[in-house]
Formats: structure tokens, sequence, C-alpha cells
């Protein structure tokens, strides 16, 4: 059943110009100060990675209701992820960093 | 390209041989020397690139540029009768003649009253998403009618002030002039002042001429401190681009109680995190810092040689002893203070007074 959904959901995130390895999961680069991508939109279910390949500790969040959460201080080079088991949409930013802005869309 | 040899090519080409051997000696190698947290080291002529001034001011889209609402704006800010008290302006704390601010560690406000932070430089906050230290206010417009309205810093209701501009009418046609659809407003002072201080942008100064190409216009010593903040200082990690602000977060390990964005933010790398400020200036707005801890330029380098005072989680990893001679500390210093513009007088605005002929 999954398999299947697997170059459906390829195309259809493509456009925001993201990767989709495997099924459900998507990597977002936090480089020079910024999100590699601006606007992602994933299904339920799906995993977020965010990469620190910046010299600078990063710390993502959202305060935006349904997709709320929080990761823990990244520092240089390291990784994590986050998964999203509902649907929502809203805005994910660095604390750190406010500049650093993208949004999301859960379906 | 320039690599890391010293050599110089296209538009550094024209720089004179002297000034040739001095980029190669100042210009550090990219190779062994940079911190864990850093990218490798850049050549000083690269480095400067980063450091062009726009040649555009921003404005909002809501609130756009016109000259009468500036003279309006200016006209306020400098006003007394803003404040409940009718001797407090805006510029009691923010004073032209100390880069827009007032040279005191903490504030006197409304009746004699200590605000609990450092009044900072109002120059260049055109290009900033968050105001204040803590970056509780958004953009120039968010932060205007805070301060009129908060009782320990001019404490003046709404209303009020609207009565009383209402009654003078140098003020009745200045708002006509510049907000012609609706005048005196609440909102309107805010716009007008929020436009005012998105004109104040800090001026040209010796260091610009530097990056434009006069090698002369810089000591060799504020050029071994550029090179320094760049590298081995590592300020540029959070002071980056033409205004030296990266408009981030960070606790750079002061020991004062107050918390700062954590109480905006609730996240822990938010304890303790200040704005980074802009250095544009900075020779003339001490005390520094939000709480106007450290008195001079030298004692605030000092601050970061030593890795901070406190430590604590949330200190940003770039606050770390940076083992910087004394030597070092000086360049850095005369690098900073190359960012003051020569001094300039500044006209403040004569204000409406009453009207001599109501009834
Ligand atoms: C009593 C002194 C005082 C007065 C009067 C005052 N300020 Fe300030 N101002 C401060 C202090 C102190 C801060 C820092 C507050 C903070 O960050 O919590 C500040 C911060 C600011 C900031 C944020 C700067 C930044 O870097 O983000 C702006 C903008 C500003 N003031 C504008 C004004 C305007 C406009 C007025 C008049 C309506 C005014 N101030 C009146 C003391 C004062
Ligand atoms: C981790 C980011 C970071 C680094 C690295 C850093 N700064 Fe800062 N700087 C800040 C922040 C944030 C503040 C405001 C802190 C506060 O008041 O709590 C500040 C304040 C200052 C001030 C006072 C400005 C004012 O208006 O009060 C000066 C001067 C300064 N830094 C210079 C430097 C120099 C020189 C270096 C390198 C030796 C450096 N900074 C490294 C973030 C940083
Ligand atoms: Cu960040």
């Amino acid at each position: 059943m999954r398999r299947y959904l697997v170059p459906v959901l390829a195309t259809f995130i493509g456009a925001a110009g993201s990767y989709a390895f495997a099924a459900g999961t998507h990597t977002v680069v936090q480089s020079e100060k910024k999100f590699s991508e601006a606007e992602l939109t994933i299904a339920k279910g799906d995993t977020l990675v965010f990469k620190n390949e910046d010299p600078f500790t990063h710390n993502v969040y959202s305060q935006s209701p349904g997709i709320a959460f929080e990761l823990k201080v990244q520092k240089p080079g390291e990784s994590s992820d986050i998964k999203f088991d509902r649907e929502g949409s809203g805005e994910i930013r660095c604390a750190i960093h406010p500049q650093m802005k993208m949004k999301l869309t859960v379906k | 390209m320039q690599k890391n040899s010293g050599t110089l090519t296209g538009r550094f080409a024209a720089i004179s041989a002297v000034a040739l051997a001095l980029v190669a000696a100042i210009a550090a190698p990219a190779s062994a020397q940079n911190l864990p947290l850093q990218k490798p080291w850049k050549t000083i002529a690269e480095y400067k690139k980063d450091y062009v001034r726009p040649t555009k001011v921003p404005y909002l889209a809501e609130n756009p540029y016109t000259p009468e609402k500036e003279r309006l704006g200016q006209m306020l800010f400098f006003d007394p009768r803003l404040s409940g008290s009718n001797a407090v302006a805006c510029a009691n704390c923010h004073l032209p003649g100390m880069a827009w601010t007032d040279g005191v560690a903490k504030s006197v406000g409304e009746k004699g009253a200590i605000h609990v932070r450092n009044a900072p430089t109002l120059f260049n906050l055109a290009w900033t998403e968050q105001t204040a230290w803590d970056g509780r206010t958004e953009y120039l417009e968010g932060h205007v009618k805070g301060p009129i309205g908060n009782p320990r810093v001019m404490g003046q209701p709404a209303d009020q002030l609207i009565a009383e501009l209402g009654a003078i009418g140098g003020y009745r046609d200045a708002f006509k002039a510049a907000f012609p659809k609706d005048g005196i407003t609440m909102d309107n002072v805010m716009r007008a002042i929020a436009v005012f201080e998105r004109g104040l942008v800090s001026g040209e100064a010796p260091f610009d001429h530097w990056i434009k190409g006069n090698e002369k216009a810089i000591s060799e010593s504020a050029k071994r401190g550029f090179m320094l903040f760049n590298t081995k200082a590592d300020c540029a990690a959070c002071h980056s681009g033409w205004s030296f602000t990266d408009q981030s977060f960070y606790d750079i390990g002061l020991s004062d109680a107050d918390e700062g964005r954590i109480k905006i933010i609730k996240l822990a790398s938010m304890n303790h995190a200040f704005k980074t400020p802009t250095l544009r200036e900075i020779g003339r707005t001490a005390p520094y810092m939000h709480d106007g801890s450290i008195a001079n330029l030298t004692k605030v380098v000092e601050h970061y040689n030593r890795g901070g005072d406190v430590k604590r989680e949330s200190v940003s990893e770039h606050v770390r002893p940076l083992n910087l001679t004394k030597a070092e500390i000086g360049d850095i210093v005369d690098f900073l203070l190359s960012l003051d513009a020569p001094d300039k007088p500044y006209p403040v605005p004569s204000l409406p007074m009453v009207d001599h002929k109501a009834p």
C-alpha cells in the first residue's frame, strides 16, 4: 500500500523543491542562517528532518496551532527529526535567528 | 577570485604595492587556524565584500514614506508634551548628540522612574523586524505606543495625548498635511514617528571609505582589528553585514538577573538572550549592553576575550575564551572606532506652540 504513495508524494512535493528519499521523509537544510525551503507541503504521518549545515547553533520551533513543536538546540552538524501526525499548517521558525522562517502544511 | 597568497586581482588590482604587502600580512591563511565553530577563514578583500552599505531605506507598505510624515514624526519625537508630565520627550533618552542614546546605564523616565534597561541607539532600525532588546515589538511601528503609555517611560494615556495635540494649531495643520483622511489619531502618531525613525541611518564612516577603496581612510591597526573581528575573535558570527547585526538573539554571558527573550519565547536557548545590536556609531553609545554594565569598548572586548562572566546552558558557543593579546584587543577597538561617522550638528525641529488667539 505504502509503495503507491511514493511517486504520488514525490510529484506532490517536487514543486516545493524537496527530496522524498523514502515515503514520508523530507529534509530541510539550515545553511547561512536560512532554511532551504520557504514552503513545504507534506502528508499526515510524514517526518521532517532538520539538518544543520551552519557553523551556528539553531533552535527550530513552531507556535502555530496544529503543527506546534519544539526541537532541542541543534549544534553545528546535528540533525533532528519530527513526525507530524495531525493535519494543520503554520510557520516554522528558529528562535535564535527570527529571520529563518518557513511555511508548512500537513495534509 | 583571490586565494590566500596575498595576490590581488580584479578591482583590487589598483591598490598600491605598499597596501598589497600589508594586505598579505593581515590576511589570514585559510588553513588550520579557524575555530571549531567557524568556516575556513577568508582573505581581507573577501571579508570587505560583506560590509557594503545599502542604497535604499526600507519602509513598510502599510506606512510608506512621505516628507510630511517625516517632518511631523520628528516634531513629535522631540516634543516633551507627548508625556503625562509634559517633561519627557522620546529625545530625553534618545539624544541625537549621543547617537540616539542617553549616556547612562539605565534611562530616567517619567517622574524620575529608572528604566529597567539601557536605551539603545535608533540608528539603522529600518532594517529590523524585532524591536527592543528582547524583540517583543514588531518593527519601529510597533515600538511607539508602548513608551508613550508606559507610566515609567512617558506615562501619557492616548485620549489625553490626542486632546493635547488637538489644542495646538500647528499640530492640527501638520497632521492634516501628513494624514488628510483622519488627522490626529494615535495610529497616526505611531506612523509619523516610525517614518521619522526609519530615516535615522548612520552616516558614512571612515570604515565605509575604506570599504570603497581608500586605503588611507582607516589605520593599519583598525585593518588588523577588522580581520580579527572576522576571524580569531569571531565577532562576525553575530555582528554581521553592513550594520554589524544579524538581528538575532543570544546570551553572551552577562551576569545580571534580566532573563531577556525567554519571557517572549519560552525556549531554553532564549534564556538571558538579547538582540545583537548594531555596532555603527558604537564609539558614541556608551555605556554598553542591555543593562549598561560595561563602561567602554576595551572592557567589552575583554568581556568576550574571557568568554563572558557567567557559565550557563544558554550562553552561545561563540562566546568562549579567545586568547586575544592586549595588542589585538587594541586593534579591535580601533576598528570599532572606525565605524563612527564624523560628528555633524543635528538641527532640532522648532515645535508648534499654543494658539495665542484661542478663546
Ligand atoms: C525613559 C527613557 C526613554 C524614553 C522617554 C523613550 N525611550 Fe525608547 N527606549 C528606552 C529604553 C531603555 C529602551 C530599551 C527597552 C527594551 O529593550 O526593553 C528603548 C528602546 C527603544 C526602541 C527599540 C530599539 C531597538 O534596538 O530595537 C525604539 C525604537 C525606541 N525606544 C523608540 C522610542 C520612541 C519613539 C520614544 C518616544 C515615543 C521613546 N523610545 C521614548 C528608553 C526610552
Ligand atoms: C554570540 C553572538 C555574539 C558574538 C560572537 C559577539 N557579540 Fe557582541 N553582542 C551580541 C549581543 C546579543 C549583544 C547584546 C547583549 C546584551 O546586552 O545582553 C552584543 C553587544 C555588543 C556590544 C555592545 C553594543 C551596545 O550597543 O551596547 C559591543 C560593542 C559588541 N557586542 C562587540 C562585539 C565584539 C567586538 C565581538 C567580538 C569580540 C562580539 N561583540 C561578539 C552578540 C554577539
Ligand atoms: Cu537559527
